[in-house]
């Protein structure tokens, strides 16, 4: 860690996000579920491997178009654990709220994580609230842990990444972050754009159903697919090769995108998930994607290379390949 | 820093507009480019209209890349 | 995978780079001014498409990255008082100053607000009548006019707590005195689309009459950039020094004169530091005595250490196209994105900061 003090860069998701982790947290920590670094640890108790994820929830504003706090609070959790290979079960929520927060809202968001955690079936069975003085923290921060039991023959980790998988994402990216960050500079934005806040579990279980060897999934949320992309090229040393022109952008997304100079692939996304696989298993693994309403615009975006290792390059409309880095610091603070 | 787009006015209340821009709105001042009439197509940077943009270049423009594409082969 | 209208554009690409190849015969060096351009030079990747003849050099178009150290320094001072919401455009934010950064004094409790319109700052001000509010107005010829406005407006609404503290830039003036230095060596210009959106095309001309030197005014399309370099080569392989328009969907010979009369309402013109490149006679903004009121530097005054720079950085020289970031011996060891040295690798828009995010054909099959 260079810096002393934590910036709000350190939250983005970046490269000073990963400077806090491998600087503060791994010294500390350090052990053989956590070095993974994965969205979730596998864990082995006697008889049973699971999987075991925790997240914080601080997005302003509380409610957005497609979402709100609570929505987020269950789908991330769950998502995180079915990245994992696992089929999630058992939720905790942790609520900090602040003095004078209307019961009202509170009612609204604890009554669509109920909804969230029906659809992805899982029960919330343990909590925890606190209230804090006015000020100490902005309306509600809420954070889940969740636990969930692997499914068996899979196996997702990095290091079983290979140069020619193909690489397939689920749908457009960029709408979680444009549904919050709009009405922030004064943009209405259409119905049409919501954010993509979903459980993706069910899908997921579906996947490895159908085909249990899949290399990785990781959902792009924070730091968006460009992050994601790199965090594999980095851990299985491999490079990545994606079709600018393959990555679905919903065109309000790229009109809120173009006023506001943010680039969709460095966006976060709460409903999406990337997949590496075989070839062979391309075509079978997008029918599953396309016949579910979470991956109807499912398509293979681009594929991993042997070199160059821990880099991501991207084609881009004109025909010119460029590197797609990991973003810094983005300039969108609070969007989960 | 010098990043505009092209939006749609479709709406003026004195030197306020509303304009869209892939079915999102917002509003931005006239100040700089008064004379200006729904329906125009404006360049819209940091909050105001900077300049009118001539729908008949444009589409010229358009027409050309289409015509060179099809040298290339 | 390619829609009919990508297919267009690669085809179109394709053409374009095939006659910058067949007319440019020796090394070139095409400068665009232009941040805005540098951002979309490397986001489409076209270095990688032109013939290796072509060789597209960065020049001082960023605004963040040429403004100095001292005014940075003065920001910071200015949001370390009790009373001030300092608001500005997000690029200014990790920008160093001689010891400290605005997102450093942020991080430490000063009240700083990033604004997508400068007249965001106007609505802060009147929800905070007891706040001095100070927008950083930084931008050249296209930014300066909103700048003016807000001013303008805030005279309407009656409002007695905004004040601009402005390193307003000219583009003309910076590429004269670009051009007076012996180093530098550039063929061609691409010149900044919307910055030319307000001033036409007639303060160009120098460069064609004295210089003997092409300019294009280009878009910000990826192939509207193209069809620019084209057109340059076109002229370079005829021997020809005009200044030609490529975007003429937006530019109009004369730019905009309702932009530029808010602008001299409410501006003079001064000579300005501009990093690396030292003072340049007549190529600022500075708010002009019938609105001082508004100008933070006279309304506000107060005491700031003299600015140091850092010594070897060579932002300066990135800046007028001298050398590449790579050559400086910072870049990517001691200076990063993340812990930027100087200013080129702070801002999206810097050279060093582009090239280190782009790689600059560093992806290689």
């Amino acid at each position: 860690m260079n810096d002393k003090r934590i910036r709000l860069a350190h939250g983005s998701g970046g490269k000073l996000s990963h400077d806090l982790v491998t600087g503060v947290m791994l010294p500390a920590f350090a052990n053989a579920a956590l070095n993974e670094l994965h969205d979730g640890a596998r864990i082995n108790m006697p008889g049973v491997k699971l999987a075991f994820t925790t997240d914080s929830y601080v997005v302003k504003p509380l409610f957005f178009a497609g979402g709100n706090i609570g929505k987020l609070a269950v789908c991330g959790t769950v998502n995180d654990l079915a990245m994992c290979g696992a089929d999630p079960h058992y939720l905790s929520a942790g609520f900090i709220i602040e003095e004078g927060f209307p019961v009202a809202d509170l009612i609204r968001i604890v009554e669509s994580m109920q909804a969230a955690a029906s659809e992805a079936g899982v029960a919330i069975v343990t909590g925890d609230t606190k209230v804090v003085e006015k000020g100490a923290v902005d309306g509600i921060y809420i954070n889940t842990a969740g636990i969930g039991a692997v499914i068996d023959g899979t196996g997702i980790s990095p290091t079983r990444v290979r140069p020619g998988q193909d690489i397939i994402l689920s749908g457009p990216v960029g709408n979680h972050a444009v549904a919050i960050m709009a009405l922030r500079h004064g943009l209405v934005l259409p119905q049409t754009v919501t954010s993509d806040c979903a459980p993706l579990n069910g899908l997921v279980k579906e996947l490895l159903s159908a085909v249990p060897d899949v290399a990785v999934l990781r959902d792009p949320t924070r730091g968006g697919l460009a992050t994601t992309l790199n965090e594999i090229a980095q851990q299985a040393a491999v490079g990545i090769l994606v079709e600018e022109a393959a990555i679905p952008v919903q065109p309000e997304v790229a009109a809120a995108c173009d006023i506001l100079g943010f680039d969709p692939l460095y966006l976060a996304n709460e409903g999406k998930m990337i997949i590496f696989s075989q070839p062979q298993a391309s075509e079978r693994l997008l029918a599953i994607l396309k016949g579910h309403k979470y991956g109807k615009e499912a398509g293979i975006i681009g594929k991993v290379t042997d070199s160059p290792a821990g880099q991501v390059g991207l084609r881009t409309l004109i025909g010119g390949i460029r590197l797609l880095d990991m973003p810094v610091a983005d300039q969108l603070p609070r969007i989960c | 820093m010098c990043l505009a787009v092209p939006a749609k006015v479709i709406d003026i209340i004195d030197l306020l507009a509303t304009v869209e821009v892939g079915g999102i709105t917002r509003q931005i001042s006239l100040m700089l480019l008064p004379d200006v009439t729904i329906g125009d197509f404006v360049l819209v940077h940091a909050g105001f209209a900077i300049q009118k943009v001539d729908q008949e270049e444009a589409r010229r423009t358009t027409e050309l890349l289409k015509e060179l594409a099809g040298y290339a082969e | 995978m390619l829609n009919n209208r990508q297919e267009t554009m690669r085809q179109a690409a394709a053409f374009f780079t095939g006659e910058i190849d067949r007319l440019i015969t020796k090394p070139v060096r095409l400068m665009e001014v232009c941040g805005t351009h540098t951002v979309a030079i490397f986001r489409a990747g076209i270095r990688q498409l032109l013939p290796p003849q072509v060789e597209l050099v960065s020049g001082p178009g960023c605004p963040v990255c040429v403004t100095p150290n001292d005014y940075l320094d003065t920001a910071v001072a200015y949001s370390r008082l009790p009373d001030v919401i300092i608001t500005t455009f997000g690029d200014m934010l990790r920008v160093p100053g001689s010891a400290s950064s605005l997102a450093a004094e942020k991080a430490a409790g000063s009240d700083i607000r990033i604004v997508y319109s400068p007249l965001e700052s106007l609505d802060i001000a009147a929800a905070h009548p007891e706040k001095k509010i100070i927008f950083l107005a930084v931008g050249f010829e296209t930014t300066a006019p909103l700048a003016a406005a807000t001013v303008l407006e805030a005279e309407r609404r009656g409002l007695a707590n905004f004040y601009v503290l402005s390193a307003h830039k000219l583009v003309p003036p910076a590429l004269s005195a670009l051009l007076a230095d012996r180093e530098v060596r550039v063929d061609g210009f691409l010149l900044p689309g919307n910055v030319s959106a307000m001033i036409g095309e007639q303060p160009y001309c120098f460069l064609a009459e004295k210089y003997h030197l092409p300019g294009v005014i280009a878009g910000f399309d990826p192939l509207d950039i193209l069809q620019s370099v084209y057109m340059l080569a076109r002229q370079i392989h005829a021997s020809t020094a005009i200044v030609e328009n490529q975007y003429r969907r937006i530019v109009r010979h004369e730019g905009n004169p309702a932009a530029r009369q808010v602008l001299t309402q409410v501006y003079e013109t001064v000579d300005a530091a501009w990093r690396g490149m030292g003072v340049i006679p007549a190529s600022g903004l500075g708010v002009n005595d019938r609105y001082r009121r508004f100008n933070a530097l006279a309304a506000l005054p107060l005491q700031v250490e003299k600015a140091s720079e850092q010594a070897a950085c060579r932002c300066g020289e990135v800046l007028r196209g001298i050398i590449k970031p790579a050559d400086c011996l910072l870049f990517g060891k001691a200076c990063v994105p993340e812990h930027p040295v100087g200013s080129c690798m702070v801002s999206v828009e810097g050279t060093c900061a582009a090239w280190y995010k782009y790689g600059a054909g560093k992806w290689q099959v």
